[in-house]
């Protein structure tokens, strides 16, 4: 017991320290090359154009990154381990889709500027919500239990939302079409600070919340039933961790647009690679994710610099290679 | 555990009937009938699968209902048939069994946790498989496993659901010969489900045989296990002998052709 409890703290110590390293990468890499010394001398002087560069351009982006990289992988986690399926992840919900749909509506409509800088992860976050409504009422709020009715409500879901933006993609103006289609793919370029310390805040209380049902998870891997006879009230557990994860990915979605594969790598691979007990496989997964998506924010901007990449293409990329790479080297498959 | 006039079942279809029957403490139950008897559905009415229509379930004395999820799993501890279940060892398995005694914010086994765990885990004869995953052990394996988990809730009830299934005699036997040491030994209440009528026959203290929603005939071994018992509900001619050691009823099947050139 002692002894896995210090595996655990050394796993965990290893991942800090490897985020620290890439959040000093991804300050120093970009248009202007700072050296580790150079950004402590920056920050600590607090003045001038380079520490604008760090503080206010480059920091909030890696905060961003950070926080979304780990709600969606949590939430694909939580998915996972509500459903005892390894396949399915936040997108399959058809969440994304709402939001995706939300998000093309303002931009045809011309109603970008009704809330400012805000109107897009708005409407992104209103479509979000209402799929994850549609979504409740038509399969979770009876059969909750029922995986293939649950998933195939929100694959159904996905794909008429996917129609639906098609329709308004064919029927809109070039220049309309090229924002929903850049939205789509996904950015981590946020100009409103406060809406980044939102999405930061939101996805750390998610991370907590869903810690504390980390016992919960555990049983819940011996099924609804045997979970139950253990004590647990399965059914609303299910629930609540349900509804967690949508938001959290809905509202990762609303900000930085369809960000795909974390939410089913990420889990995959940290279960592949230290089991599946929940208490330290939601820290690292939330770690985990946030230390992938900062990576993929590097490449994604420095690639081709200095125009930038849309962060899905390189994570669907990154992420689809590593796991190719994982599954064909384990014997037994993941 | 006193059971009192349960009504339960599915929407639309089968229902149980009525049934009241007393489990005295410290007895070895079994509950047997045919197919489609009403032994699942008694066993899903009692771990709470399935809501009662009306009906009570009393334990000591205190109504079922009144207990929170945690202290019902403290007193009854349930083996399912079977338990699928991927990447994870016999002795986090195990140790899921004190789920019911975690507190509020309470993330880590305690060391008490870790003794009982290996403790039941000796009982039952897997400690030697402790560090090996659940998922690569046989299917009696699994079956010792998980009642070493259900003991390790520490409950005054264990409850079964045909744990002998799809085992041959020599696990099916392994298991009832522990679920009688634990009776005798602990004193531990044992209500089971079995198929085998003669397995029932051997083990149980007590035996309650359903047919059609109700119960047929409630008693010792010798009182239910007899032809007439048995033709009236599984429609099925049996002769039934004493077995010489054991002195407990012993069934024998007879085939068509042999029952008709002996008629």
């Amino acid at each position: 017991m002692k002894k896995r409890n210090t595996i655990w703290i050394l796993i965990i110590v290893f991942l800090l320290l490897l985020l620290i390293g890439v959040v000093f990468l991804a300050l120093s890499v970009g248009q202007i090359n700072f050296s580790f010394a150079q950004i402590l001398d920056i920050l600590s002087k607090k003045e001038g154009v380079e520490y604008s560069v760090l503080a206010n351009i480059r920091l909030p982006r890696i905060l961003l990154s950070f926080a979304v990289g780990g709600a969606l992988s949590i939430s694909g986690l939580v998915l996972q381990g509500i459903y005892r399926n390894p396949l399915v992840e936040p997108y399959t919900l058809g969440i994304s889709g709402g939001a995706a749909l939300g998000v093309s509506f303002a931009i045809v409509f011309g109603l970008q500027n009704m809330f400012s800088g805000l109107t897009l992860p708005v409407f992104g976050i209103i479509g979000a919500i209402a799929m994850i409504i549609l979504l409740y009422v038509l399969s979770l709020r009876k059969e909750y239990l029922n995986i293939n009715k649950v998933l195939l409500t929100g694959v159904m879901i996905s794909f008429m939302t996917s129609s639906m933006i098609m329709f308004i993609m064919a029927t809109t103006t070039s220049e309309n079409l090229q924002s929903i289609v850049f939205w789509t793919m996904g950015s981590l370029e946020e100009p409103n600070d406060l809406l980044i310390y939102l999405v930061f805040g939101i996805s750390l209380v998610g991370l907590v919340v869903i810690y504390l049902f980390s016992g919960h998870l555990n049983a819940l891997r011996l099924g609804e039933a045997n979970a139950r006879y253990l004590g647990i009230n399965s059914r609303a557990t299910i629930k609540i961790l349900f509804v967690i994860a949508s938001i959290l990915t809905g509202v990762s979605v609303s900000i930085a647009g369809v960000i795909g594969f974390v939410g089913l790598i990420i889990p995959q691979l940290l279960r592949y690679l230290i089991g599946s007990d929940f208490r330290i496989l939601i820290i690292t997964t939330y770690l985990g994710g946030a230390i992938f998506l900062i990576l993929s924010d590097i490449v994604a901007r420095t690639i081709i610099a200095p125009n930038q990449l849309p962060i899905g293409v390189i994570t669907g990329i990154i992420g689809g290679a590593i796991f190719i790479i994982a599954l064909s080297k384990s014997k037994q498959g993941i | 555990m006193k059971i009192e006039k349960i009504v339960c079942g599915y929407s639309g279809s089968f229902l149980l009937k009525e049934v009241s029957f007393d489990i005295e403490k410290g007895l070895f139950t079994g509950i047997i009938g045919p197919n489609g008897s009403g032994k699942t559905t008694l066993f899903r009415g009692i771990t709470g699968d399935i809501g009662l229509k009306s009906g009570n379930i009393y334990f000591e004395g205190k109504n079922l209902t009144s207990f929170t999820g945690k202290q019902r799993a403290r007193r009854f501890a349930i083996v399912t048939q079977k338990i699928e279940v991927a990447n994870i060892t016999v002795e986090e398995f195990v140790l899921l069994g004190r789920f019911p005694y975690k507190k509020p914010f309470q993330f880590l086994e305690t060391e008490e946790d870790y003794r009982l765990a290996g403790k039941y885990m000796k009982m039952t004869g897997v400690y030697k498989y402790k560090d090996k995953l659940f998922s690569e052990l046989s299917g009696g394996e699994q079956q010792l496993v998980s009642i070493a988990k259900a003991l390790t809730q520490e409950p005054d009830i264990l409850l079964l659901d045909e744990p002998t299934s799809h085992l041959d005699i020599a696990h099916q036997v392994k298991i009832l010969n522990l679920l009688q040491k634990l009776n005798k030994t602990f004193k531990l209440t044992v209500i089971m489900i079995i198929h085998d009528l003669n397995l029932a026959g051997e083990y149980c203290d007590h035996i309650i045989m359903l047919d059609n929603g109700r119960i047929h005939t409630s008693g010792s071994a010798k009182e239910v296990l007899n032809y007439k018992n048995i033709e009236e509900v599984y429609k099925t001619p049996v002769v039934t002998r004493e077995n010489p050691i054991s002195k407990k009823p012993a069934i024998f099947l007879i085939s068509e052709r042999v029952l008709k050139g002996k008629m």
